[in-house]
């Protein structure tokens, strides 16, 4: 007996520690949380403890690393490489002047907005405190999108809270140490986030694959969603608070292995594979922050003096004014007002949204989409074929047809026919 | 004069290692991996730890060592994952055995052999992976994508060659 134990004694080894592993694992997957996915739930109390001895062994050295980096980055940045920074100043200045100005006229909308969420009682979730951290490691492996920051428990983290960084949402925390924490990646395959896109409106719940990409897989084929389309999240996750980037539509194709559903793959607005900083979310409210609200009434009344002096300019010089608002309800192709509509209530036809026809919200000037960000359409005195709105769609011409009657062409000669 | 037979050759290369480097050399490789593909990205194509198992027990010709080797190098791994304990550990402790079982029969210190040892034993924990995924823990996201794990498999057998020469310089033999 001693014999056998000591001839086959390496694949007894090999089959102990193979087996005790496999113990080990079915143990893990017993989770007690219905509806996690495996891997994107925190771990249990034991596993963390070990998680907890593995991640004490290599994040000081990452740190050490991290911070020294900065440091001489810093140096680099701070004192040496000062090139270009007077003109980049300029151009921020100006930027900062534009983007004033971007506010004054978006803080109308803003405010009609918070109005009807009031009246509609709706909840809506602000960002009011946030904790920013620095990612000092990866898994290491690329079948786990896991990122490390290098805050904890002691910066108030808790598990399941939300990261973004400016240009969108990143994923949520996993486990949280005392001065680390696990950051789980949205394009990881155990993540998930619910969305919406933004146009159509339609619900989705966004899953992370095993190739690194983000998907939504639970929605059937439907034309209106068309790629480029941006995808914001929806709130309905109990995570990601409502209406934060999540990217744009990349691509739709059928989803073979999940019929009738399509694969809706996702560009996130975020950089994932290059992250520096995130910002963690800690806390919400159904108000505004207080420097947001500051912000809000500064733009308000930007927004007022605006409108006072346009209602003196249009005092003062009421032709222009006429030619304007006459222009905007001529291009928008119909009355200022719906005749269905009931009295006072906006039309709805962007989508649902509510949408001023009268001309008064037109701060980008786009017929019909408020800030649409275009300049504003100029009054022609004589309208012709190039006139905005007189030209049918490309979609209704036929090739070799004859070109469509218009009021706006009736003076010119008709074109002749193909052959 | 001695006589070195065929079966003697085990006897003839094998070697150990330092305690510090025992220890020292698979933590590094594990540090490495976790933070190089922070500012590059495609560094995920590169396992270290794998290419230090295979190393070690090649180096050491102990099937024994070798699997232990192996399990704690994958489970550091594991921990630093949202996987459960046990995948990497699985996959590269029967790594380590099968390695150190090759090292018995084939010329490690040739460079060729190196290469398709790595290449080889990239491809298997790649299927290791695999298995152990969707079969043990029943994870139907994990998919096997071909051309990714031939290019891993390639990059690491690259990759190996400077490793596995500096690696060396820490062998001592028996």
């Amino acid at each position: 007996m001693d014999s056998f134990f000591f001839r086959f004694r390496n694949a007894l080894v090999l089959i102990i520690i193979v087996l005790l592993q496999v113990f080990a694992l079915a143990v893990q997957v017993q989770r007690p949380i219905e509806g996690t996915v495996p891997g994107g739930a925190p771990d249990g109390r034991k596993i963390t403890l070990l998680r907890r001895w593995t991640v004490a062994l290599v994040t000081p050295v990452e740190r050490i690393v991290h911070g020294s980096g900065l440091h001489s980055r810093s140096v680099w940045d701070n004192y040496i490489d000062l090139r270009h920074t007077r003109e980049q100043n300029q151009q921020l200045k100006q930027e900062i002047t534009q983007l004033r100005e971007e506010e004054a006229a978006f803080a109308e909308d803003a405010a009609q907005g918070r109005r009807l969420q009031a009246v509609l009682g709706f909840q809506q979730q602000y960002i009011s405190k946030t904790v920013a951290a620095q990612v000092i490691g990866t898994s290491g492996t690329d079948r786990s999108h896991v990122l490390y920051i290098d805050k904890g428990t002691a910066d108030g983290l808790r598990p399941n809270q939300p990261v973004i960084t400016p240009y969108g949402i990143v994923g949520k925390l996993r486990d949280v140490f005392p001065h680390t924490s696990q950051l789980l990646l949205i394009n990881d395959s155990s993540s998930g986030a619910g969305v919406l896109l933004e146009a159509t409106r339609i619900r989705g719940i966004l899953r992370g694959t095993s190739a690194g990409e983000i998907q939504i897989n639970n929605l059937t084929p439907d034309q209106r969603i068309k790629p480029g389309e941006q995808v914001v999240t929806s709130g309905g996750d109990q995570v990601f608070p409502r209406g934060l980037p999540v990217g744009i539509i990349e691509s739709i194709v059928p989803d073979p292995q999940h019929q009738p559903y399509t694969a809706i793959t996702i560009k996130p607005a975020a950089n994932l594979s290059q992250l520096e900083e995130v910002l963690v979310i800690t806390g919400t409210s159904p108000t505004l922050p207080a420097q947001a609200q500051a912000d809000a009434a500064q733009a308000d009344a930007t927004a007022e003096e605006n409108k006072r002096a346009a209602e003196v300019l249009a005092e003062k010089l009421p032709s222009i004014y006429d030619q304007t608002a006459g222009a905007n309800q001529a291009a928008a192709g119909q009355p200022a007002t719906d005749p269905n509509a009931p009295n006072g209530t906006p039309n709805a036809t962007n989508n649902g949204k509510p949408v001023d026809t009268t001309g008064q919200n037109l701060v980008g000037g786009l017929p019909g989409v408020p800030n649409s960000g275009l300049p504003k359409v100029k009054p022609s005195l004589h309208p012709d074929r190039y006139t905005p709105g007189a030209t049918p769609p490309a979609t209704d011409l036929q090739p070799g047809a004859a070109a469509p009657k218009d009021s706006s062409q009736s003076t010119e000669s008709p074109k002749p026919e193909a052959p | 004069m001695p006589e070195h037979s065929y079966t003697s050759r085990a006897e003839l290369d094998q070697y150990a290692f330092r305690p510090i480097v025992t220890v020292l050399a698979p933590l590094l490789c594990i540090l490495l991996q976790a933070m190089l593909p922070k500012t590059w990205a495609k560094f995920n194509y590169v396992d270290l730890p794998l290419i230090a198992t295979i190393f070690f027990a090649v180096a050491r010709r102990n099937p024994i060592t070798g699997t232990i080797t192996g399990t704690v190098i994958g489970l550091l791994q594991d921990g630093l994952t949202n996987h459960p304990f046990g995948v990497y550990g699985i996959a590269k402790g029967i790594i380590g055995y099968i390695a150190a079982s090759i090292g018995f029969a084939v010329d490690v210190d040739n460079m060729v052999n190196r290469v398709l040892l790595n290449f080889g034993f990239s491809l298997f924990q790649s299927g290791m992976l695999y298995l152990i995924s969707r079969r043990l823990l029943a994870d139907p996201s994990v998919h096997l994508q071909p051309v990714h794990q031939l290019i891993c498999a390639v990059v690491n057998a690259i990759v190996a060659i400077p490793v596995f020469l500096l690696l060396d310089r820490f062998k001592i033999r028996e």
